[in-house]
């Protein structure tokens, strides 16, 4: 295939798209499907037949539009009408009564707008309207018209530039700046050169990653290949957990479909440009996803980080130079190559540029998957995204940045969501999880949780995260069963600084955040349990009380 | 190709070195003392122990020195306060980690840990410390692997697949769980592949692992950077 085909393909698609008068998205992606929503799918399938609406109306696959709490989640087109938790008998009533008479379903439909209004989705753009497992779909929504402008237009520093150009920095938490990573590696020598991309996202409770992957695979590979073009890669790899078999198969799928049309493998739309991306397979570790851990368990070795530098950009994978991106950093190149890096520039703060995603959880009325402009306030994020708490409970406290981030108090809440803020406050932007908490819980307790999951998480090869974990737990547990000392809380400290400050990698260096954060803004709650062995919340003590009722 | 000599500053004291070298080594050869504990000579670099960690000037970051690179007019500082507490601290949960009770310890008085607790001046423990009661293995005929001494250095892993060039020995499961393993996890003594050769022991830098009936300070071997780049062991 060359360029013009692939254009010409689209307009097919987009044509055929525009044949249909309606079209209706069902979402089956891992937030919906334990809802039933293959159900759901096949029952508007037969349901289009039966009604004889098969001509003027697609039901389509499609993957997540980010309200998780609505699910099974159907969006009809136009108007995007979002229909919430429907059944195949409301999916027989959505045909009958929206399709064939043009009447949408008020009672049925979802209207939130805050939810959706500070959103901006551009990694998400197509998430939730086309189907992951066509990449005709993806085409004919622009998709790979970037490759192209890449491949006839530009050259690989012109791809850099742009990329640099943009201030889009790293997506998996560091926020080390795009361009500058690509320069390294392209300056590099040594050949071959590889791609990674990172979508090993372990933390609990987040699943930003998993959606894109399910919902817009394509996205995916045409960032790793404008990549790969740019630094002059030969190979690539996309590292994910074994846990996400749906995004597994949607990878393969798209991978499959890509080669088909020779956008990978071989010469690429008969241009001297070749790339092949294989998928690995992470078994379990959380740890793994640590930039020189997913080289080791790439290369099949024990997936434990090594001190840097050497940087990957200089020896990466077998000693190669090796670009290793999150894959939400990669969903941004396609837009940055088509609208420019100025027009990226502008979107999100000055210092942060673009948008991310995040797992919105925990005690919020609306939870789901977000994807906001940086420098938006959390509280934004907490009262008018997430709707706020439930149940009339008064908001505690804020945790960004997965099980290594900070707690964040009620009077940080104006804090603008950026990689310089919330490393000020304590808190990490990490791989994009918000949990939200709400005064029914002990921030001990959740310390002792997040530190509970970097024990079992940590690799054990360097020391302060080995033991140190292990001193923090066990001060914590001996908190929690009464045990607790005033002189705890210095030695705490002392431990969590000592971790931050000496770990091998950032899973040590971070752990102790949610320890320390809960520490400097919540310290009366630890003076409480241990001064009157009482837990505001009433979560701690409770199995000490049933005992000595016994 | 030609090495570059390059200058840099340890310890506010001028010394050169050549462009590959690592601050550890520039270290030791002008007689600058920096503790380690996973590091040997001869081996490749684990960066475990963290005792090493090192400040340079001019970034926030701590550096191992046994692993980084010294490059031209780097200012490197190895005893500052804040290092020398880490260090004492990093002694501390070793030494709470597993079961490490000198007194009856096969190791004691050619200790490296022991040692470094005394050079370092961690003289009390204020973590809670863990009994481990992980199981010995004796079932070689000269060897004993003893997991609750072990702190993990893998030392003994990296003698056996660098050096002797065998890997039998290597690491099972993670974190404070992580154990050194004979072959896939078996008795030592059943293992086809341990040539007896008891480099391991030798490098051990505590008794985790030792040879039957005798007290480390018998059987180690003083010139261990030596012993380990060629000469075999008795």
């Amino acid at each position: 295939m060359k360029p013009d085909d692939i254009i010409k393909l689209a307009e097919r698609d987009l044509n055929l798209r525009r044949s249909y008068k309606y079209r209706i998205n069902v979402c089956c992606s891992s937030g919906c499907l334990p809802f039933g929503a293959l159900k759901v799918l096949k029952e508007f399938q037969d349901a289009v037949k039966e009604f004889a609406v098969e001509e003027e109306c697609k039901v389509a696959r499609t993957g997540c539009v980010g309200t998780c709490y609505l699910g099974p989640v159907v969006v009809v087109e136009p108007g995007d009408y979002l229909y919430q938790n429907v059944t195949p008998e409301k999916a027989r009533e959505i045909v009958r009564e929206h399709i064939t008479k043009g009447a949408p379903l008020k009672n049925l439909i979802y209207s939130n707008e805050t939810f959706f209004k500070k959103q901006l989705r551009l990694v998400l753009r197509n998430a939730g309207k086309i189907d992951p497992f066509r990449i005709e779909d993806y085409i004919s929504t622009g998709g790979y018209s970037a490759l192209i402008k890449c491949l006839t237009k530009m050259s690989p520093q012109e791809v850099i530039d742009e990329v640099s150009a943009s201030g889009l920095r790293g997506r998996g938490g560091a926020g080390f700046p795009t361009g500058h990573k690509w320069n390294f590696v392209a300056r590099a020598p040594g050949s071959p050169k590889y791609v990674v991309a990172n979508l090993d996202e372990g933390d609990p409770g987040v699943f930003a990653n998993r959606t894109l992957a399910e919902a817009d695979p394509h996205a995916i590979i045409e960032g790793m290949l404008i990549a790969a073009y740019a630094i002059g890669a030969e190979h690539g790899y996309i590292y994910i957990r074994a846990e996400y078999p749906l995004a597994i198969q949607t990878l393969k799928r798209a991978m499959k479909q890509a080669a088909s049309l020779s956008l990978l493998e071989g010469d690429i739309l008969e241009s001297s440009f070749k790339f092949d991306v294989k998928l690995r397979l992470g078994a379990g570790a959380f740890v793994a996803g640590e930039e020189t851990a997913i080289l080791a368990s790439i290369e099949g070795r024990r997936a434990t980080p090594r001190p840097r530098p050497p940087y990957p950009a200089t020896s990466g994978l077998w000693g190669k130079p090796t670009l290793i991106q999150n894959v939400e950093t990669l969903a941004n190149v396609p837009l940055i190559i088509n609208n420019g890096g100025a027009w990226f520039s502008r979107i999100g703060s000055p210092r942060c540029s673009g948008t991310k995603c995040f797992s919105l959880t925990g005690k919020v009325k609306n939870p789901g998957l977000i994807e906001i402009p940086m420098g938006i306030a959390l509280r934004e994020v907490v009262f008018d995204i997430g709707g706020g708490i439930p149940d009339g409970k008064k908001f505690k406290s804020v945790q960004v940045g997965g099980p290594s981030g900070g707690c964040l108090p009620e009077d940080l809440l104006d804090l603008s969501v950026d990689y310089e803020s919330l490393t000020k406050a304590g808190a990490i932007m990490g791989s994009g999880g918000i949990v939200v908490m709400d005064e029914t819980s002990c921030m001990v307790d959740t310390a002792k949780f997040f530190t509970d999951f970097c024990v079992d998480e940590s690799c054990g090869k360097c020391v302060p995260c080995r033991v140190g974990l292990v001193k923090v737990k066990n001060t914590f547990e001996g908190i929690i069963r009464g045990e607790g000392k005033v002189e705890n809380l210095a030695l705490l400290k002392k431990l969590g600084n000592l971790i931050q400050e000496t770990s091998l990698c950032g899973l040590g260096q971070t752990a102790p955040n949610p320890v320390l954060t809960t520490l400097r803004y919540f310290e009366d709650e630890y003076i409480s349990h241990i001064i009157e062995k009482k837990c505001r919340a009433g979560k701690c003590f409770t199995s000490h009380k049933e005992a000595s009722r016994k | 190709m030609s090495v570059r000599t390059i200058k840099l500053k340890i310890d506010g004291k001028e010394v050169t070195a050549q462009e590959a070298d690592t601050i550890l080594e520039v270290a030791r050869e002008n007689e600058i003392f920096i503790p380690t504990l996973c590091y040997l000579e001869g081996l490749t670099s684990l960066g475990g122990c963290r005792l090493c960690l090192v400040e340079v000037k001019g970034s926030p970051k701590l550096f191992p020195a046994c692993s980084t690179a010294v490059s031209n007019r780097m200012e490197v500082i190895t005893n500052s306060d804040s290092l020398m507490e880490y260090r004492r601290m990093i002694v501390e949960l070793l030494l709470s980690e597993r079961t490490h009770i000198c007194a009856v310890c096969v190791a004691n008085d050619s200790c490296e840990l022991q040692e470094m607790a005394t050079e370092l001046g961690t003289d009390h423990v204020r973590f809670n410390r863990k009994w481990t009661n992980h199981k010995i293995d004796s079932s070689h005929e000269n060897l004993v692997l003893d997991p609750n001494r072990c702190i993990l250095c893998t030392r003994c892993i990296r003698v056996c697949d660098e050096v002797e060039g065998v890997h039998t020995l290597d690491l099972k499961m993670r974190g404070k769980d992580s154990q050194v393993i004979i072959d896939l996890d078996e008795p030592w003594g059943a293992s086809n592949s341990c040539t007896s050769c008891m480099k391991c022991a030798a490098v051990c830098p505590v008794g985790a692992i030792y040879i039957k009936g005798k007290a480390l300070s018998e059987t180690k071997d003083k010139e261990l950077p030596e012993f380990v780049l060629g000469r075999r062991c008795r």
